[in-house]
């Protein structure tokens, strides 16, 4: 479980986030929803410790972030995966090198466990054995996902963030990813994080939403409850295509 | 103000990456493939350029100083001396401030701006020093082998000149560049290149680990890091010799 409480940021004078609390629940896929510049991926990156906050708490299951030293928050990181909205795969490396990579720096165990877990993680996220030695260059964008997620998997993580999983790819693999993302967290009781301006996924896989609009917490709730809100910029965001409208009067 | 600035946070990358590796084997991993990176493949352009430098140096020099007083060592003692003191260290660290620098510059770069430094990062590993500690440990192991082959080299073009012209003989030439040898003035070109390779690879990573925004800025970041590393090569290139040879 991660606790955010009245974390404030900003750059050089110019405030981001305004006084964001929420609360992130384990085995639950938590998503960060608002329009483009209202500051999602900074809050994700303020939550891991990419970007120092100016005030507020960060709680992973009670120990706060902004207290923590360098070698204690790189101890924290090992419990923490992270999906990039460009796959951030190391393009040196093979696909299987990419998701041994982390095994490699941190698990104490042998190499053919390591390959064994690799594999593992690789298999869960339906990857076939024939990429497992080709190049990031060498695969589509959607197995670049999958294999990001396996690495962010790799080593059992307990926490899980998500930048745009989805971004960059067609709405049947986008699906299909986030339905990955849905399982993982449920399977292995991950806290997941997710940002997205995607309505399909929101709807999709939602289970806690929090909705953020210039820099400030403006709605939390369910999937099933943003039908229901009668937050006025929440509908105007989430229901600005027609089909949505129609989804939502035929609801009411 | 800049200067000051860019100056701290030099040191401050410095500080982050000598520091015990998380893993040494994996630092034992990439040293061998930025030792072929920078080494091996630098030594076509140096040799290239060292045999063609002796050579010309030769010639000049021989066709500049025609005057019978001149005893004959001194065309192979001029460029000898050349080559040992100033271009198989300096001017061949400008040229590989070109090369090695911009690779370095560019390689980073491109892994801060697809996020793979912040994935490193997320994942617990001290990023600086997993990157940068091996290409800084691979160019100053390998720069003292590549200042030698260009002294080594460029001398042999210079003989290439005796050999096929007949602009200075062999004889005399061989007898130029045995004449009054120093050997403190290879120990000072080989000092002055582990400075210069040390200035190269650091700075050429400092600009490509704070590169922020897209391919063009990678392109920026490694122009400045040849740029900037040239000057301050020039500057150090200044130092080191009031202290050594004076
Ligand atoms: N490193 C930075 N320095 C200064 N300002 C920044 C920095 N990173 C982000 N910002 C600013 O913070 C604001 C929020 O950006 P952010 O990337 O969080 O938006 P976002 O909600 O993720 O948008 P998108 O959906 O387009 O990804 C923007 O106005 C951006 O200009
Ligand atoms: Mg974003």
């Amino acid at each position: 479980m991660i606790e955010v409480k009245g974390l404030c940021k900003s750059f050089e004078n110019k405030q981001i986030l305004k006084n964001i609390s929420a609360v992130f629940e384990a085995g639950k896929t938590n998503m960060i929803i608002g329009p483009s510049g209202s500051g999602k991926t900074v809050l994700m990156k303020s939550i891991i410790g990419l970007h120092p906050i100016d005030t507020g708490r960060i709680e992973y299951s009670g120990r706060n972030l902004p207290d923590m030293n360098t070698s204690r928050i790189r101890r924290l990181r090992r419990e923490v995966g992270m999906l990039f909205q460009g796959s951030a795969l190391f393009d040196s490396m093979t696909v299987l090198e990419n998701v041994l990579f982390p095994l490699e720096m941190f698990s104490r165990k042998v190499q053919e466990e390591n390959i064994e877990r690799a594999r593992f993680c690789l298999h869960r996220v339906n990857l076939s054995e024939q990429v497992y030695h080709l190049y990031p260059a060498e695969i589509s964008g959607g197995m670049q996902k999958r294999t990001a997620i396996a690495r962010a998997i790799a080593l059992q993580p307990k926490y899980l963030f998500c930048d745009e999983p989805n971004s960059g790819l067609d709405p049947k693999t986008a699906l299909i990813i986030d339905q990955l993302i849905h399982e993982i967290t449920e399977e292995f009781n991950i806290t997941t994080i997710v940002n997205s301006h995607d309505m399909n996924s929101i709807m999709e896989i939602g289970d806690n939403i929090i909705f953020i609009n210039h820099g400030e917490k403006a709605w939390q709730g369910s999937k099933n409850e943003i039908f229901h809100s009668t937050n006025k910029d929440l509908n105007d965001f989430v229901f600005a295509s027609n089909l949505f409208k129609k989804i939502k009067n035929s609801k009411q | 103000m800049w200067l000051l600035r860019d100056t701290g946070k030099y040191f401050l990358l410095m500080r982050k990456v000598f520091v015990q590796p998380n893993r040494w084997k994996m630092f034992f991993r990439q040293l061998p493939l930025e030792l072929e990176k920078q080494g091996l493949q630098s030594l076509p352009i140096v040799i290239i350029i060292s045999v063609f430098i002796g050579a010309i140096m030769t010639i000049q020099t021989k066709l500049n100083t025609e005057n019978p007083m001149l005893p004959v060592y001194s065309t192979g003692l001029v460029t000898r001396d050349t080559l040992l003191l100033e271009f198989s260290s300096t001017i061949l660290c400008l040229i590989l401030a070109g090369k090695v620098g911009s690779s370095i510059a560019s390689e980073i770069g491109t892994m801060r701006i697809t996020e793979q430094i912040d994935a490193l990062e997320i994942m617990g590993i001290n990023s600086a020093n997993y990157l940068i500690l091996p290409k800084i440990s691979a160019f100053v192991a390998i720069m003292p082998f590549l200042v030698i082959i260009s002294m080594a080299v460029g001398l042999i073009g210079g003989y290439l000149v005796g050999v096929f012209s007949d602009i200075i003989t062999t004889a005399d030439y061989l007898v130029g560049i045995q004449y009054a040898f120093i050997p403190y003035y290879v120990f000072y070109s080989l000092t002055k290149s582990l400075v210069f390779a040390f200035i190269i690879s650091s700075v050429a990573a400092f600009y490509g680990y704070y590169a922020y925004g897209g391919a063009l800025d990678v392109g920026t970041a490694s122009t400045n890091a040849v740029v900037n590393s040239s000057v301050l090569i020039l500057f150090f290139n200044l130092l080191i010799t009031q202290l050594m040879l004076s």
